[in-house]
């Protein structure tokens, strides 16, 4: 077969079916994007709700379920998958990869995570949202009224089948698919986080997809897990959660980590310092990272030996952590720093995030969270590490990686106001939140009352959360009016990594040639010591690509079929649900697709040689 | 289509990148299952005691039955072992024979199984008696329900590639489904072991 069945289809048709990682990677980012927005208004609304005392702009049940779409949108729906975009793009091309190792499982991964969310943003417009928090908590979640939790369980059940796919692929792409002479210890950082990354996922999401699934069963099946009248106990779900639910913490942070490294030496014109301590010290927060989920539930009586074995390991973290923080200053020091958006966002990151680091030691401390739980305080600590950290990466990622994505360069000048409207809003609305919890204001409550003294603090948050909803304007507007700039997009930073190595757009086949590394910072090497151009590992010669295919649509459509299914309690609805995704993998497993070559005279029409 | 056996390679399974890639997939695949399998094991755990006013582990487990039914899923092993040796030795017609003992031998744990759960149901146990029979029907279900896929899986590939002999394509793709086997079977013992010898020790 050649490509030129796969030519004559439309355009449409060529996104819905494309197993092209570079266009998944766009359609990941871009669907987060649009969730990201989703919960910014959530998060306004919130805002405006809490602005004065005693306001009635959402009533309480409302207020519930905005809040609990607002965490459970931001965390599953909008970052991660904005990082699986830029892991999606970025990863293969780093190392020097045709593409991921199971190109048909990458498209099913995103349109499973996409479906899941569409599925539970279907619950405000059929009697209610989820209003048990992101957590969901037992019972609060196994008793709530009508529907909402229903459409969480099942859209977090199916985004989270298609995010263990995802990580599974990257595992295997980077395990295997890594181009001659790129080894594990010349692989860029931000392979590495994403690697490391993957790992988290492969073993926490289980544990997310047990709790979930006993939450259904309770709901749903008539299970006594968490009826204490029949033996159950509540405090399991807890554990289950916090077991997904702490690494997930380090899914969101490790992948910005990643970014910082690459945007900082890339900006700082310095190899990154101390490469092999970022590497393990990676290596060791994703380890500790599964030690630690019972200092969520200091305050639900484990006991102080627990407690203290929790605390101690938890306050570990901030080793490895600390170690990171002096490798990107060190590499700061003494290099030539570009003060670009991107770069900016990386700087203001080390501040900001440490604050949040600092919060999370003092959180750590067991005998003193009990003063601290449940109160503003620690919101403003999880806002610190997740927009200081998480945030300002996906920021720094779009703006460093956007040329190499879309073809133009966003505007510099509209990108610094963005920046700096961004980072002062943010730093307004939650740094006095911080004291807001001292002085006892607890979280997840739709109002508060006069004279508690908590009204100033709570309009200054406000305002400061409507910067930051300016600040997102000006992005926008720079994404729109930018499109001019074309030019310069090849490799406009100077880059260091294999992905500048490639044309922009990058060829379906990512590189005419397999590359041939021969140091870290693979690009920069053969700037500094080659030519400036990659050698090639292999002669020219045709390549092999994968078919698409719309199985992926088919099968992510059979499961939120069957979660309706689920939901409504129609039984017939679950099966025929099911019989289309086992359908699907029935006619994969048997029908044979071995993809097709492009030959060398195409490769060479598209100035595929170097 | 069919290779003839003497110029497939030592590992056919793994001799194409393909291969390799769903190879190692696999393997990171089965440690994610390791985790939802233990957490499924925790929670019976914390529940197996609470029993409210429906019978216990004690009064329900017979190791008669449940002896017959781990001998019948670790031989099912063992003949799947067999039919990788025979893939590996390039004879097609040993492989396909095993695997179909295979199929035969998780067939008759599985009808063991839903005797079984009829059985218990018929004792008074039902799916929302208490909190451990939740907890025990979940378990020992969601590893049923692992135990029929790879059933369903076996026979697909076995009808797909009935004359096909062995290729480097279907070779990785019996070679996954047999390690699926062997982690289902492991399974097995770790729910021997935790749910019934320790439910009648208890
Ligand atoms: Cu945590």
């Amino acid at each position: 077969m050649s490509n030129s069945s796969a030519a004559q289809k439309s355009v449409v048709w060529d996104w819905l079916t494309t197993v092209d990682h570079k266009k998944i990677g766009i359609m990941y980012f871009l669907a987060g994007l649009f969730f990201f927005t989703i919960a910014g208004i959530e998060a306004m609304l919130i805002r405006i709700q809490l602005m004065f005392p005693e306001m009635a702009f959402l009533g309480e049940q409302t207020y519930n379920e905005v809040l609990t779409m607002h965490g459970t949108t931001m965390l599953f729906l909008a970052a991660m998958p904005m990082f699986f975009g830029f892991m999606n793009f970025v990863t293969p091309l780093q190392i020097g990869a045709r593409d991921v190792a199971f190109p048909f499982v990458n498209s099913l991964g995103f349109w499973l995570f996409l479906f899941g969310g569409l599925l539970l943003h279907v619950s405000y417009f059929t009697g209610g949202a989820p209003d048990a928090g992101w957590t969901a908590y037992a019972p609060l979640s196994t008793t709530s009224e009508g529907q909402g939790v229903d459409y969480y369980i099942l859209g977090l059940q199916v985004s989270g089948a298609g995010t263990l796919m995802s990580g599974i692929n990257f595992l295997v792409t980077i395990v295997n698919m890594r181009a001659p002479g790129m080894s594990m210890m010349r692989m860029p950082l931000f392979t590495w986080t994403t690697f490391v990354t993957s790992m988290l996922i492969l073993f926490a999401f289980p544990a997310l997809t047990v709790g979930l699934l006993l939450l259904m069963l309770d709901r749903t099946f008539g299970g006594a897990f968490f009826d204490i009248g029949l033996g159950g106990n509540v405090v399991i779900y807890q554990h289950l959660f916090w077991i997904f639910g702490h690494p997930e913490v380090y899914i969101l942070i490790l992948p910005a980590f990643g970014i910082f490294s690459e945007v900082i030496s890339t900006f700082a014109k310095k190899r990154l310092f101390g490469y092999s301590a970022m590497v393990f010290a990676t290596m060791i927060i994703g380890f500790l990272g599964f030690m630690v989920w019972a200092h969520h539930m200091f305050t639900v009586g484990m006991g102080p030996v627990a407690n203290a074995i929790f605390a101690v390991a938890t306050m570990a973290i901030a080793v490895p952590t600390g170690i990171k923080i002096f490798n990107w200053l060190l590499t700061l020091w003494g290099g030539r720093i570009k003060f670009t958006t991107a770069n900016l966002f990386a700087l203001a990151f080390i501040p900001s995030f440490v604050l949040g680091g600092v919060t999370g030691v003092q959180l750590a401390m067991s005998a003193a969270d009990y003063q601290f739980h449940d109160t503003y305080f620690v919101v403003a600590h999880f806002h610190y590490v997740i927009i200081g950290g998480s945030v300002f990466g996906i920021f720094a990622a779009t703006f460093y990686w956007w040329p190499k994505m879309f073809g133009y360069r966003l505007g510099e000048g509209l990108g610094k106001i963005f920046f700096w409207l961004f980072l002062i809003g943010f730093h307004l609305t939650f740094f006095i939140q911080h004291f807001l919890g001292l002085v006892g204001m607890p979280r997840r409550v739709a109002s508060y009352l006069d004279g508690q003294g908590f009204n100033e603090m709570n309009l200054i948050s406000s305002l400061g959360a409507f910067m930051m909803a300016v600040a997102f304007i000006f992005l926008v507007v720079n994404v729109i009016v930018s499109r001019k700039n074309t030019t310069n997009v090849t490799d406009p930073w100077d880059g260091r990594t294999l992905e500048w190595a490639t044309t922009t757009p990058v060829q379906e086949f990512n590189f005419a040639q397999t590359p041939l590394i021969r140091d870290l910072d693979a690009l920069w090497y053969e700037k500094m010591n080659g030519n400036g151009k990659i050698k090639a590992a292999e002669p020219l010669d045709e390549i092999h690509m994968p078919n698409g295919s719309i199985l992926p649509i088919i099968m992510s459509s059979g499961l939120v079929v069957a979660s309706f299914g689920v939901i409504y309690e129609m039984y017939l609805l679950i099966a025929l649900g099911l019989l289309i995704n086992f359908g699907c993998m029935f006619v994969r497993s048997i029908k044979e697709d071995h993809g097709y070559h492009i030959p060398v005279s195409e490769i060479k029409k598209q100035g595929g040689e170097s | 289509m069919a290779q003839p056996a003497h110029t497939l390679p030592a590992h056919p399974e793994k001799a194409t990148l393909e291969g390799k890639n769903k190879y190692l997939g696999f393997w990171f695949f089965l440690g994610g299952e390791t985790v939802l399998f233990a957490s499924l094991f925790g929670t019976y755990l914390a529940l197996r005691g609470s029993t409210a006013d429906a019978p216990g582990p004690a009064d329900l487990f017979h190791l008669e039955l449940v002896f017959i039914m781990t001998m019948l899923l670790l031989t099912s092993s063992l003949t799947s072992v067999f039919a990788v040796i025979s893939m590996k030795k390039g004879s097609f017609k040993g492989m396909i024979m095993w695997m179909w003992l295979t199929v035969a031998l998780g067939l008759g744990f599985l009808g063991f199984e839903i005797y079984e759960f009829y059985e218990y149901n018929h004792l008074g146990l039902g799916y929302t008696s208490s909190a451990f029979a939740s907890s025990f029907y979940s378990l020992v279900g969601t590893h049923g329900a692992h135990v029929t896929f790879g059933i369903g899986w076996i026979i697909t590939l076995l009808i797909r590639y009935r004359k096909a002999g062995i290729t480097l394509t279907n070779a990785s793709k019996f070679y996954t489904a047999v390690l699926y086997w062997h982690f289902i079977d492991v399974v097995w013992v770790f729910i021997f072991t935790v749910v019934y010898l320790l439910g009648v020790g208890a």
